[in-house]
């Protein structure tokens, strides 16, 4: 056992934080409606910092080390994010206060739709998504209520490439669409032949991930997004790979019709531990009616002494809400903070940079590892974990020894096109010495591979705890430690 | 601004990777459209950046600034420092999701602790590890009803008194199936509690909706209602504010298939509306089909006790066309900081800060209705919210309230069009007897104009 449970920590009597007697005259409760027993743990205020705090030591993180997983955009997070998202004015704020009281809150939300249509190249912004898959579901049902609008409800079809990211079929599912997969050719990008075959006047969309999770910029993309216009469909693009884009290119000037940017990769909130995210959603012009509402704009045109009054509008053929609220809104003061720093300069220098490290990365490990798809990446690649010659050894085992090494492992298994893939993502963020020693102990793994396969296969040896258990844990279902009425 | 590359680091990586320059490396952009000149101000460092969020900061009037009686789903509560303390340490903060368990277990266990702590409040068997938000969590709920039935019983009963914005969202949600909502029609009686529901609930029925205390604060006995459900073959999803469960009886306990909530009033603050969170719990046979994240408990291969994701199975990795949601993460923070806040609060600090909600509430009420025009709209029991019927409309009254530093309460009008007079009031611990006496003042203002 390596850190007790809360109920095994817990102790009858024992409290953590106290409130103030009431100083109102008391009245009477509901006896019928009241519950007898509460079984929650019972703990002092030092239990409950130490246990937590001695968990996050548990943890590998970005402050910890080096995080190079694929797709995921694990670069640092700037510490004043976390100051600037807790000033009182913001953390304090309730969200259906009248919007008088809250115009710091509105300018700061209607800035950051105009520099994401800004960056993105698009006519319209919401920032409503909690989180990518979020803002795809949103993207997917604008393109659904799109081809309604117009009578042409027969368009179920969305075309997802097989090199997209993971959460795009089951989106398209979740929205009432059929899914069909393209195929890539030989250089990763979408396959032509493919895609002509598959534009008929069913065809609702494409979901196009660009730098696909190859790590590839689509060398046919404008062929692609030509194409399904032709046949009347719309394109999605799935801007989890922004980081890569970012002054580089609009996916907006591409012809993107619609796209979702995930502010915790692309503009450094922290991941928390898988949450919370935020995904906004840029969108083309003829798209902008369909935007969940409400959005934020100017309704009262200012003057040289009253400045103009933020407020909510409602597009026109909204799809309608997606969460209850504004969004993620202390996740827009993070990347708020964040696109200050940056200015246009600096956002083309962070996608110069992280492809600049995912390249040298490459350079350095592509002598070692078999790289399928074998031409200049942009922020990530992916390697095969495997060696003809080295039998029995997996991506995983790899990734497993790594952790030996103090590092946190690559994606896995993802994306399902490469064998034993391992997709490695730096980001702009790391020095030249810890890529460095990130190439030379996946050098010497590689060696340990072929002449001790055994110390791959046992790794972890150093993390607190070893491989765990999977099929136990799905097959005893033991989801929750119960501190029973009867325990106390 | 965050990158650390010296210029002799960028020309050794470079010349490695076999390019001259920076520009080479995007050669597979379109070249008419590369490196666009974006509108966008100039860099600002740290310094001027705070100075510019502070000046916008301070441009609104908050919770922390006005009396604050406005509720309507979140709630301003006191949250306790070591709430933030452990959330911003860069261990849990700057994870990622915990796909490798072995350097994932403080995240892991942080989960399983919080699936516990909320099955435990909310009187349930399973939970995950949470959704978006109140909202979202109904909208899965359908969802899951829905493909439980295998879209053989289309619709779904929901209570006008659920959320106005939680039923938006659930409508938003469901533009593929054919799903019918029941329940919710403009002629309804509002006055009315779960038993208006009753009639509607038959063998087509997938899923009943209600919320606990009510939008409106009221709080009902709900076991005829799941009665008649079950006896239906249907499932009920009852939306709690889990505050509330500190003092009544645990949906859980009244027949609820799943329960979801707004996590929000458990140590996280308003933050102009989020991030929030999403809680789901439901019962061990429905575990299979609940959407989102789980940790479960398991041993690694040294015999000690470990945690791991389970049940992903279930969802993108493999059945992924067939899934019936996309949500891939959770909102791991703030479900962090939740644990955190019943861990501190435990048994005794629940009950306490749910029967001072109660009290201060219950106070406001008496003394506000006692007022000359005003009535309390409902007689049933309530929590810490409740309507009151106003001599003007609310908007006016809210106008004149903000004057005296007072954030009235919610205007229902907003959505219940016949309700323009009615103002959804929320007390909670951080209002002292001063200041509900100051609304009670002003409000008696109002009445004499």
């Amino acid at each position: 056992m390596i850190e007790p449970q809360l109920c095994d920590l817990s102790a009858p009597g024992r409290q953590g934080v106290r409130f103030p007697q009431p100083d109102v005259p008391l009245t009477d409760l509901p006896t019928d409606l009241l519950r007898q027993e509460l079984p929650m743990p019972e703990l002092s205020e030092m239990d409950v910092v130490r246990h937590f705090t001695r968990l996050s030591q548990l943890n590998y993180s970005i402050d910890t080390g080096f995080y190079p997983l694929g797709s995921c955009t694990m670069k640092y997070n700037p510490k004043v994010n976390e100051e600037t998202a807790r000033l009182p004015g913001f953390a304090w704020a309730h969200p259906m206060q009248p919007i008088e009281t809250v115009q710091g809150s509105l300018v700061l939300m209607y800035q950051m739709q105009e520099w994401l249509k800004e960056i993105g190249g698009f006519a319209g912004v919401t920032l409503q998504p909690a989180a990518g898959a979020h803002g795809e579901l949103t993207g997917v049902l604008i393109i659904r209520a799109y081809h309604k609008e117009r009578g042409d409800e027969k368009r179920d079809k969305i075309l997802i490439p097989d090199s997209a990211h993971g959460t795009n079929p089951a989106t398209s599912a979740m929205s009432g669409m059929r899914v069909v997969e393209l195929k890539s050719d030989a250089r990763g990008n979408v396959d032509l032949q493919a895609l002509r075959a598959e534009c008929d006047n069913t065809l609702a969309g494409l979901m196009l991930t660009n730098p696909n999770t190859l790590g590839l910029f689509d060398e046919n993309v404008t062929e692609v997004v030509r194409l399904v216009h032709e046949a009347g469909g719309l394109v999605y693009g799935d801007g989890a790979n922004m980081n890569a884009l970012l002054g580089v290119i609009r996916p907006g000037d591409l012809g993107i019709d619609v796209l979702h940017y995930n502010l915790h990769k692309t503009f450094s909130t922290p991941h928390g531990g898988g949450g919370p995210g935020s995904g906004p959603v840029g969108v083309c012009a003829r798209l902008v009616d369909f935007l969940p509402g409400p959005l934020v704009d100017v309704i009262e045109e200012g003057d040289e002494e009253v400045p103009p009054l933020y407020g909510f509008i409602d597009p026109p053929k909204s799809i309608g809400r997606v969460k209850a609220f504004h969004g993620h809104f202390g996740m827009f003061v993070r990347a708020y903070t964040y696109m200050l720093m940056n200015g246009a300069d600096g956002l083309r220098k962070i996608a110069e940079y992280a492809v600049l490290n995912a390249n040298y990365l490459l350079a350095r490990l592509r002598n070692t590892y078999h790289v399928p798809y074998d031409r200049i990446c942009m922020h990530e690649f992916v390697m095969e974990g495997r060696w003809d010659d080295a039998p029995g050894v997996q991506a995983l085992d790899i990734s497993k020894r790594l952790m030996d090494y103090k590092f946190h492992p690559p994606t896995n298994y993802f994306p399902l096109i490469v064998h034993e893939a391992l997709m490695i993502e730096p980001t702009e963020t790391e020095n030249k010495e810890t890529l460095d020693a990130f190439a030379d102990v996946l050098i010497k793994i590689a060696e340990e591979a072929h002449n001790e396969p055994q110390l791959l296969k046992d790794a972890p040896h150093i993390t607190p705890v070893g491989r765990v258990d999977e099929v136990k844990a799905a097959k005893d279902l033991l989801l929750c430690c119960a501190v029973s009425a009867t325990d106390k | 601004m965050f990158i650390p590359h010296t210029d002799a680091d960028r020309e050794a990586m470079l010349r490695t990777i076999g390019v001259n320059k920076l520009e080479d490396l995007f050669q597979a952009v379109p070249a008419g459209l590369r490196f666009p000149k974006l509108d966008l101000p100039p860099a600002m460092t740290e310094m001027e950046a705070m100075g510019e969020l502070q000046g916008l900061a301070m441009a609104n009037e908050t919770s922390r600034d006005l009396a604050c009686f406005l509720g309507a789903g979140v709630y301003n509560h006191f949250v306790p420092a070591a709430v933030d303390s452990i959330i911003r340490r860069g261990e849990f903060m700057t994870a990622y999701t915990p796909y490798q368990p072995e350097l994932s277990q403080g995240t892991l266990q942080a989960i399983f602790e919080y699936q516990s702590l909320v099955a435990a409040l909310t009187g349930m068997e399973v939970c995950n590890a949470s959704h978006y938000d109140g909202a979202t969590a109904v909208a899965e709920a359908v969802n899951m009803a829905y493909a439980n039935f295998r879209g053989k019983r289309n619709k779904i009963v929901l209570s006008p008194a659920l959320h106005p914005q939680y039923r938006q969202v659930v409508r938003t949600y469901s533009p593929g199936s054919n799903i019918l909502f029941a329940g919710d029609e403009a002629e309804n009686d509002l006055q009315l509690g779960p038993q208006s529901l009753i009639p509607l609930i038959d063998q087509n029925t997938a899923l009943v909706v209600v919320q606990y205390p009510d939008f409106f604060g009221r709080v009902y006995d709900l076991t005829e209602l799941a009665r008649v459900t079950h006896e239906n073959g249907a499932l009920l999803c009852v939306s709690v504010n889990p505050i509330a469960l500190g003092l009544f009886t645990p949906p859980g306990y009244m027949g609820a298939d799943i329960i979801t909530g707004e996590g929000q009033p458990l140590g996280i603050p308003l933050s102009y509306g989020g991030p929030y969170l999403g809680l789901f719990a439901t019962r061990k046979e429905y575990v299979r089909k609940m959407a989102g994240r789980l940790a479960g408990e398991s041993i690694d291969n040294r015999g000690q006790r470990a945690y791991v994701l389970t049940l992903t199975a279930r969802e993108q990795h493999i059945r992924r066309e067939r899934a019936t949601s996309n949500i891939c993460t959770n909102q791991g923070l703030m479900a962090l900081a939740s644990a955190v806040y019943m861990s501190l609060l435990g048994e005794h600090g629940l009950r306490q800060l749910a029967q001072l909600n109660y009290h201060k509430a219950h106070y406001a009420a008496k003394q506000i209705a006692s007022l000359p025009g005003y009535a309390l709209w409902s007689k049933d029991p309530f929590f810490n919210e409740f309507v009151i019927v106003c001599p003007e409309p609310v908007s006016e009254i809210n106008d004149h309230l903000l004057d005296h530093n007072i954030l009235g309460g919610y205007d229902l009008g907003q959505d219940y069009p016949e309700m323009a007079t009615h103002m959804l009031i929320a007390v909670t611990e951080m209002n002292t007897r001063d200041e509900i006496d100051a609304l009670v003042d002003v409000l008696s203002e109002v009445s004499h104009d």
